[in-house]
């Protein structure tokens, strides 16, 4: 429901979807091709040089050089590639990335959620979405038909897989805290208390799960140069690797905005400063999520793959279920 | 009923494509399809649980798994060689059996009533969250553990005995290069304690 119309839209209800869809998908590219140059910028700084600052006034302008750029490279299609599932897969990863926008939900006033759609079982909805992302990691590397895309599709595969457990077993902890999977229900829930407090143990395990399901440093062991040359997209170039990018940046702001609506109390004020409106607040929350990442990958090196699976099977997924037990057992003894 | 029938088109056409495939790549992708419009089907039916569920297990683990053995087993050679054509020595018993099953659907069609009653819910939908409402979570779990209670635990206890059987068959033949110099022995060890209490 967007305020600035005012009034109740006398339009049938598809118009409305349509209308918000184009909106938000607006506002989300330009939140990806901001946050990919506040990425540089930062990285530039934590690492003593000023990063990109040619194009317009502090760089501001970057992204849409960069944008032009991937729009008037060649495509390349390699000769032993598939070609019809080569071209399937970026489309697969995008739009399983920008599905997820469709549940989120940003604020809340008077007349209603602002989000496309209030779907009840909204948190499952985001997890199966981010299920189907994985087979454009992995189509693209089969059909590449080389090796490199290939191991770092499967590479990918894997951690996806094993880090995806741990990561759903750390969420349901505030499932069962607030007795529902909408995702506006878990932010209600969280009107007197945030989430973060009573699961501490699961935000740590969801802020690293997380990590390692968009594939960022240190767990980007699906694109690690030094190895892998480019990981699953090496074949890719020209606009088809911009909109793995581009899914990869969604995917990151994805597990933000979630972690912020689950931990965070989405768009609860603080100590009780109502006085600011709810979406400045979950901008500012998810942003926090976001420049965390951004601090991480300036930070820490790059994890060997056998420990990052062994750390994923034998320390993640085992916290995470002893914090689904406590927190059950808890429940279920206070009430 | 537009979207129902335009689904169901969705959902034959992919299955087709899924079994007529050369490549198993392509069947995988079919498959996707298939599992994808079966979960609009179920969302049609105000079973949103059951349509999340769907993707998330079929189509993001089970059928994950197919992809990653389909890529490895093919790997670097592109797709699987063609094998021998197989179609016509299938298609008689295929036609048979199809028209067997088609027989029996047209027959209880037939003999119900002509226009199917449309779907009465006894209580509200929607609210997938809410228990006591129909595809609600909290009911669902709540059969899960007292009615099918029974039911429940064998299927954990069959899975549990296939994770078992599996760790059983390939644990040796899988290198271990975190555990350091002590790993083999230990290993070796512990599968022979399992192999004896057996």
């Amino acid at each position: 429901m967007l305020p600035a119309f005012g009034f109740a839209l006398e339009a049938p209800w598809w118009v409305e979807v349509v209308v918000k869809s184009l909106v938000l998908l607006f506002i989300v590219v330009t939140t990806f091709a901001y946050s990919m140059l506040a990425e540089r910028k930062i990285l530039g700084w934590m690492q003593l040089r000023p990063g990109p600052n040619r194009v317009g006034p502090w760089g501001l302008l970057q992204p849409a050089a960069d944008a032009a750029k991937m729009l008037l490279k060649e495509d390349l299609t390699p000769q032993t590639a598939d070609t019809f599932i080569y071209r399937l897969a970026p489309f697969i990863s995008l739009i399983a990335a920008m599905g997820v926008y469709a549940v989120i939900p940003f604020s809340e006033s008077g007349n209603g959620l602002w989000s496309i759609g209030d779907v009840n079982a909204g948190i499952l909805f985001v997890f199966a979405l981010t299920s189907i992302g994985v087979y454009g990691i992995s189509l693209a590397g089969w059909s590449s038909g080389s090796k490199y895309p290939l191991l770092g599709s499967v590479r990918s595969t894997a951690q996806m897989i094993s880090y995806e457990l741990a990561m759903t077993m750390s969420v349901v902890g505030v499932l069962i805290l607030a007795g529902t999977t909408s995702l506006a229900g878990i932010v209600h829930a969280q009107n007197r208390l945030w989430f973060v407090i009573p699961q501490l143990g699961g935000f740590a395990i969801y802020l690293i799960t997380a990590v390692a399901e968009t594939n960022r440093t240190p767990f980007d062991l699906v694109e690690a140069e030094t190895e892998l040359v480019g990981g699953f997209h090496t074949e890719y170039s020209g606009l088809r690797f911009g909109l793995f990018f581009i899914a990869e940046y969604l995917n990151m702001i994805t597990v933000s905005c979630i972690a912020t609506l689950l931990f965070l109390g989405g768009w609860n004020a603080p100590f009780g400063l109502t006085v600011i409106p709810g979406i400045v607040w979950f901008v500012l929350k998810a942003g926090l999520f976001i420049f965390a990442y951004i601090w991480l990958r300036a930070t820490l090196p790059r994890l060997r793959y056998d420990r990052l699976m062994a750390f994923g099977w034998k320390i993640l997924l085992p916290a995470a279920t002893l914090n689904l037990m406590l927190t059950a057992a808890v429940v279920a003894v206070t009430g | 009923m537009i979207l129902f029938w335009i689904l169901s088109v969705v959902l034959v056409a992919s299955a087709v494509f899924t079994v007529s495939q050369k490549s198993p790549v392509y069947s995988v992708v079919g498959l996707l399809i298939n599992f994808l419009a079966l979960a609009a089907f179920y969302f049609t039916l105000d079973a949103e649980f059951l349509a999340v569920i769907q993707i998330v297990i079929y189509s993001g683990a089970i059928l994950m798994l197919f992809v990653f053995v389909i890529a490895l087993l093919s790997s670097g050679i592109g797709p699987f060689r063609e094998g021998p054509n197989r179609m016509p020595r299938a298609f008689v018993p295929a036609v048979a059996v199809v028209a067997l099953f088609l027989g029996l659907v047209v027959y209880g069609i037939a003999r119900g009533p002509l226009v199917p009653t449309p779907h009465q819910p006894t209580s509200t939908i929607g609210a997938a969250g809410n228990a006591n409402v129909f595809g609600s979570i909290a009911d669902f779990g709540v059969a899960l553990f007292t009615t099918y209670l029974l039911p429940f635990e064998v299927t954990a206890f069959i899975l549990m005995v296939a994770v078992i059987g599996v760790v059983l068959i390939a644990g040796d033949a899988v290198p271990q290069p975190t555990l350091g110099h002590h790993a083999a022995p230990k290993r070796k060890r512990r599968r022979e304690s399992i192999v004896k209490s057996r």
